[in-house]
């Protein structure tokens, strides 16, 4: 077999991506495989280039090519360029494009993972502070003011009753 | 601070076995994280890139679990310091080509490490020996939320957590397993295998070459899809999956063996042979003898070799990390030649597991 990229060495390395049931192939040989940064290294291979190609598919041209994020100035044809946002209100910008496309690649549009708006969360919030006042408490018993490190104890108490609810 | 002090370092889920490390190298799980507005580091400007950093060194000093990071200015380091970076897997080879305005936070352990300004903002990862997919998902997680607790990522309540690149949308969770599969080489099978994971809506990837285990026959194993299912979810499948994988293993060692043992254990007591007498070697050549004398402890035909020993090799012999070693930058050829004697010096102190 002949090397893809230069068509002149023999292939020699092969490597193989399956994703979502398309199998991509490429026979390389040694200096070409190099080139590409494949080989390099044992097990980090590179996973940015398999999206590259995702973006440039999404429908033909069309008036949505100077649709513009405000935040950030990006344009929808820069993104279609490269796969890449620009900024977080880039998904807001381009919602409606955006749909069939995160539809293509997750299968899905709905996230169902950690749903953690961040400090908005008094859960996140109460955690932290528990983790801060154990802390507090092991160093109250260490200089055994222990006194203190009941108060702080049934004050960890009061915090956790709270997530509980 | 530079890498100097890593140098001397061997990381921590290098120094000891996870389950199943007979077959599974090791576990990683990254999460991606962003601010709100700020442009991604792709468009951001320097002034942007600094607020990200100052914001995100803030937090860290703000919380507990990673109080104690060792923080490295990107800026600072040469080529070979972040090729080391690399060859340690603490960094993406994408991480450190613009080097301005990027940050690395690594823990003490070299469990948790964070990017700041690669594709986004943050990516924050956990790798552990063997497989142990859930405990690092458990450990990172936590590590993030404590960085949550002070700092607002951005997130939508449909898409979940926004990321540069729209695969990474939702959890933004990329789980992936390093696996070792000599023997699916070996006998021919790994094609098939590929192709039944693929099924799965699974990535597998590797390298493999036409002889027999051209390099290290090393594969990983990782989620495409990161939106529409529970981070716990995804990890289960990619466990399932590795697990079968693992079986397949096994079974064509078995083969193996029973087809003709007396042919294995001449190729892998020759790897080894090479290896405990080699004065001059290339990186591939040590990636494959390697790939056989780990196969070999895995068979238990060698026993006085310490597979900890043999995974450790396979990261300190890799170019640069030989050169920080050395301390010096030195020449193909005489890395070769360090390259062996590290080699010979490492298999006869037979598996003590010290220093380097
Ligand atoms: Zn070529
Ligand atoms: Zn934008």
């Amino acid at each position: 077999m002949i090397c893809q990229i230069c068509e002149e060495r023999q292939a020699t390395v092969h490597y193989t991506e399956i994703i979502n049931n398309q199998t991509v192939e490429l026979h390389l040989c040694e200096d070409c495989a190099r080139k590409k940064e494949i080989i390099d290294q044992f097990g980090n291979f590179s996973m940015t280039d398999l999206v590259k190609g995702l973006a440039g598919f999404i429908g033909t041209e069309s008036k949505e090519e100077n649709l513009k994020c405000d935040n950030c100035g990006l344009l929808f044809s820069d993104f279609r360029k490269t796969g890449r946002f620009g900024c977080s209100e880039c998904y807001k910008a381009f919602r409606a494009e955006l749909e069939p496309l995160i539809k293509r690649i997750h299968g899905s549009t709905k996230h169902v993972g950690n749903f953690v708006p961040s400090k908005h969360s008094k859960e996140v919030q109460a955690l932290s502070k528990i983790e801060k006042l154990k802390a507090e408490m092991e160093k109250a018993v260490q200089q055994e003011a222990f006194e203190n490190a009941a108060k702080i104890r049934d004050q960890i108490k009061r915090l956790e009753k709270g997530i509980k609810k | 601070m530079s890498v100097a002090k890593l140098v001397g370092q061997i990381a921590g889920w290098l120094q000891k076995e996870g389950p199943l490390s007979d077959i599974v190298i090791s576990s990683r799980v990254r999460l991606a994280r962003n601010y709100d507005m700020i442009p991604f580091p792709h468009r951001a400007n320097r002034e942007q890139l600094k607020e990200v950093i100052l914001k995100t060194e803030k937090a860290i000093d703000g919380s507990k679990y990673l109080k104690n990071v060792l923080i490295i200015d990107m800026s600072e380091l040469t080529d070979m310091d972040i090729q080391f970076l690399v060859e340690k897997h603490l960094i993406s080879r994408e991480f450190g080509k613009s080097r301005a305005e990027q940050m690395l936070a690594v823990s003490d352990k070299e469990i948790i490490s964070i990017m700041v300004n690669e594709e986004d903002h943050l990516r924050l990862q956990c790798i552990q020996s063997g497989l142990q997919l859930l405990d690092s998902w458990r450990l990172i997680n936590q590590a993030t939320l404590e960085l949550e607790s002070q700092v607002e990522f951005a997130f939508s309540k449909k898409l979940g957590y926004l990321t540069s690149c729209p695969t990474n949308v939702g959890t933004g969770m990329r789980a992936s397993v390093l696996i070792h599969l000599p023997a699916l080489v070996i006998t021919k099978q790994i094609g098939k295998v590929l192709q039944a994971v693929a099924k799965l809506g699974i990535a597998i990837r590797g390298l493999y070459g036409e002889g027999t285990e051209a390099y290290g026959n090393f594969f990983q194993i990782s989620n495409q899809v990161t939106l529409g299912y529970s981070e716990e979810d995804i990890i289960n499948n990619i466990e399932c999956v590795v697990k079968q994988v693992v079986g397949y293993e096994e079974n064509a060692r078995t083969l193996m063996i029973k087809e003709d043992k007396k042919a294995i254990e001449d190729k892998i007591w020759r790897a080894y042979g090479v290896l405990s007498n080699v004065r001059i070697i290339d990186f591939q050549e040590t990636l494959n003898l390697l790939s056989l004398l780990r196969l070999g402890i895995g068979l238990k035909m060698i026993d006085k070799i310490d597979r900890i020993l043999v995974n450790k090799m396979f990261i300190i012999t890799q170019p640069a990390y030989l050169q920080k070693l050395e301390g010096k930058k030195l020449v193909p050829h005489e890395r070769d030649i360090v390259r062996a004697s590290l080699i010979r010096e490492n298999l006869e102190r037979k598996g003590t597991n010290k220093d380097v």
